[in-house]
């Protein structure tokens, strides 16, 4: 159940984000990159294994098997560089708006 | 780790990030402290690069290991003939472009020499490091500067140009981290070398999904090369840049073959069980394509810039299907192309520059409309006798160099490693071997040829408007710090030409080493490798 609800939220954050990167206006786009990135970021997460109550460190005691810390010092990462990203993005798209005095991808309308 | 040499594999990435934090700190009012730390640290990493070349040109594998961990948990640097040689090939590139832009473009806006050097940082990064992570993380770094060196300069073409190349570059780095995690899924680890190690033993039922993986990734890093159909933000992009950081972006592209030439031989070499061989075929007529519509593309450009850009393509095209045979002597001429074109590319963007600095708006557009509609100019009056301007001249020669180089004419570099590529696709087992020539090495053969032929008719156009039917004879005034760098590119041109021999021979090297990757991964991973493995 844990797994479906998981991929069905990656499948349509990933589809809208697609959607979105393809539409003409520039605000569109970058709603569409936001939503992409964090399909990314669920989907490398979903990578390590999807676990219940897995702890975070290697247990000496019981044994029991941690969580994989790669995935998540990954998806940190991601997570960072997608922000910065996104941010710079902005800038470019207000500039964008500024100098051509539309908002469309091409900075003119057809 | 005992002696400063022993760090010597780390320095290209931590120079350019040094010198890029202190020049963050140096107010853009100092112009010519800023410019004198960029240039002692360009100059360095020149120096550290050519160090790294020469010790790794005997076949030695440096691997690094920060913090010392055992290598599958360390974050590994690994210098091979290959990376050393992209290396020392960015170091000379940025030198040149960097002494151009001390002309006049490093004061057009803000951070320049800061960004300069973190794009630096990115690609030694990339070209040096070990596992696929931190390729990703040098990426990103060396992509963060490349949209910031984009928009240098500012204006509206710039601006819309940058939105496009950042919008795909951000949706390209999606790809690259699925890919990234599918392959971390299906096999537990990152590292290229264990990796490598791995593949072969993956069962049958992930294969498909790793396969999957892989593509999803080399889609990434083909989307940087520029291949047909995903290559259409370079010249737009390439020719709005400032010409300094055109000309340094020749490398980018490299980086993008670079990747899929190292991934391809070390994960899907000839020693990688079931999938082997995986993107061959994809490889091959994914660079063909992009050699024709480069080529279209070429004849097309109504600007010299948007030129350099549609070769650019058709070289990185040319890169991809050399790539696809995955056949060591085709690789090796592949290298040599490589080196060769990465500096006519730069000095062509830098050149294209200069030439059309002297020129009105519009005149390139006026050629090719000459062209088509014929020329209905009234003949200018005979000018005899007077002498031709040395700038006029030098720009000429250069252009004409140039035009030689991309084209792949006689007698220079370019010629020479279309030659040795083609020779070798030719010959696959060698030279009086008994391979087959298929109609696809045919139609490839031709396509380079007729790609050539494209590249010099469009130069002949644009050469024969600037410098012959100058119409007013307006000499661009050029300052000598813009032709040094020309000279220089032109100059190493040269040298390969003259040193053809020893170059074609460490690119046989290389090759050799590359399609054998037993000897990389035991290095990287510290021991020798049990039996059945490439």
């Amino acid at each position: 159940m844990m797994e479906l609800i998981v991929s069905l939220g990656i499948g349509i954050l990933a589809g809208s984000g697609v959607w979105l990167l393809l539409r003409p206006r520039s605000f569109q786009v970058i709603i569409g990159l936001c939503l992409l990135s964090y399909a990314v970021n669920l989907f490398i997460f979903g990578m390590g294994r999807l676990r219940m109550n897995a702890p975070p460190i290697v247990d000496g005691v019981t044994g029991t098997v941690p969580a994989d810390p790669v995935p998540q010092a990954l998806v940190l990462t991601a997570i960072v560089i997608g922000f910065a990203m996104t941010a710079l993005f902005l800038v470019v798209l207000l500039a964008a708006r500024g100098l051509t005095g539309t908002d469309h991808v091409d900075g003119r309308e057809r | 780790m005992t002696g400063w040499f022993d760090h010597l594999a780390i320095v290209p990435i931590l120079l350019p990030l040094l010198a890029g934090a202190v020049l963050m700190l140096v107010d853009d009012r100092h112009p010519a402290t800023k410019l004198a730390i960029n240039l002692s640290a360009g100059l360095l990493l020149l120096l550290a690069a050519a160090l790294l070349l020469a010790r790794t040109a005997g076949g030695e594998v440096i691997v690094y290991r920060l913090g010392n961990w055992p290598t599958p948990f360390a974050i590994t640097i690994v210098a091979d003939r290959l990376s050393a040689l992209m290396v020392l090939l960015t170091a000379t590139l940025a030198l040149a472009s960097l002494v151009f832009s001390s002309a006049r473009w490093d004061r057009a806006g803000p951070h320049f020499h800061s960004l300069f050097q973190f794009l630096l940082m990115g690609l030694n990064g990339a070209f040096l490091t070990g596992d696929l992570f931190n390729l990703f993380v040098f990426f990103e770094v060396m992509l963060a500067a490349s949209y910031g060196l984009v928009l240098h300069g500012s204006g509206a073409t710039r601006v819309k140009a940058g939105l496009h190349y950042i919008a795909i570059n951000l949706a390209a780095s999606a790809l690259f981290l699925i890919g990234v995690s599918l392959i971390y899924g299906v096999t537990g680890t990152l590292n290229m070398a264990d990796l490598a190690v791995r593949i072969p033993l993956v069962p049958a039922a992930n294969r498909g999904l790793l396969e999957a993986g892989a593509g999803v990734l080399g889609v990434a890093f083909l989307v940087k090369a520029g291949i047909w159909p995903l290559g259409f933000w370079l010249p737009t992009t390439y020719a709005a840049a400032a010409p300094p950081i055109a000309a340094l972006f020749a490398i980018l592209s490299k980086l993008g073959i670079y990747v899929i030439l190292r991934l391809t031989l070390l994960f899907f070499g000839d020693g990688s069980g079931a999938s082997a061989h995986l993107a061959d075929a994809w490889l091959f007529y994914g660079g063909v394509a992009t050699i024709a519509f480069g080529a279209t593309g070429v004849l097309a450009s109504q600007t010299l810039a948007r030129t350099a850009g549609f070769c650019a393509l058709v070289s990185s095209g040319t890169l991809l299907a050399m790539i696809g045979y995955e056949n060591a002597g085709v690789t090796a001429g592949a290298l040599y192309y490589l080196v060769n074109s990465t500096l006519a590319l730069g000095c062509f963007f830098l050149l294209a520059e200069l030439v059309e600095r002297g020129r009105a708006a519009g005149a390139d557009v006026l050629a090719v409309t000459l062209e088509a509609f014929g020329d209905e100019e009234p003949e200018p009056p005979e000018e005899v006798g007077i002498a031709t301007p040395a700038t006029l001249a030098f720009l000429g020669i250069s252009f004409a160099c140039c035009g030689m180089l991309l084209a792949g004419m006689p007698p220079l570099s370019g010629f020479i490693g279309k030659f040795a590529m083609l020779g070798a696709a030719l010959n696959l087992n060698g030279l009086g071997g008994d391979a087959v020539i298929t109609a696809g090495t045919w139609g490839l053969v031709a396509l380079v040829i007729v790609s050539g032929l494209a590249v010099l008719i469009a130069l002949l156009r644009a050469g024969i408007n600037i410098f012959w039917v100058s119409i007013d004879g307006d000499v661009p005034r050029v300052l000598p710090a813009e032709m040094a760098p020309i000279l220089l590119l032109l100059l190493l041109c040269l040298a390969l030409t003259v040193l053809a021999g020893p170059a074609l021979a460490f690119t046989e090297a290389t090759a050799a080493a590359l399609h054998a990757p037993m000897g990389y991964v035991s290095a990287v991973l510290g021991r020798a490798l049990p039996g059945g493995l490439p």
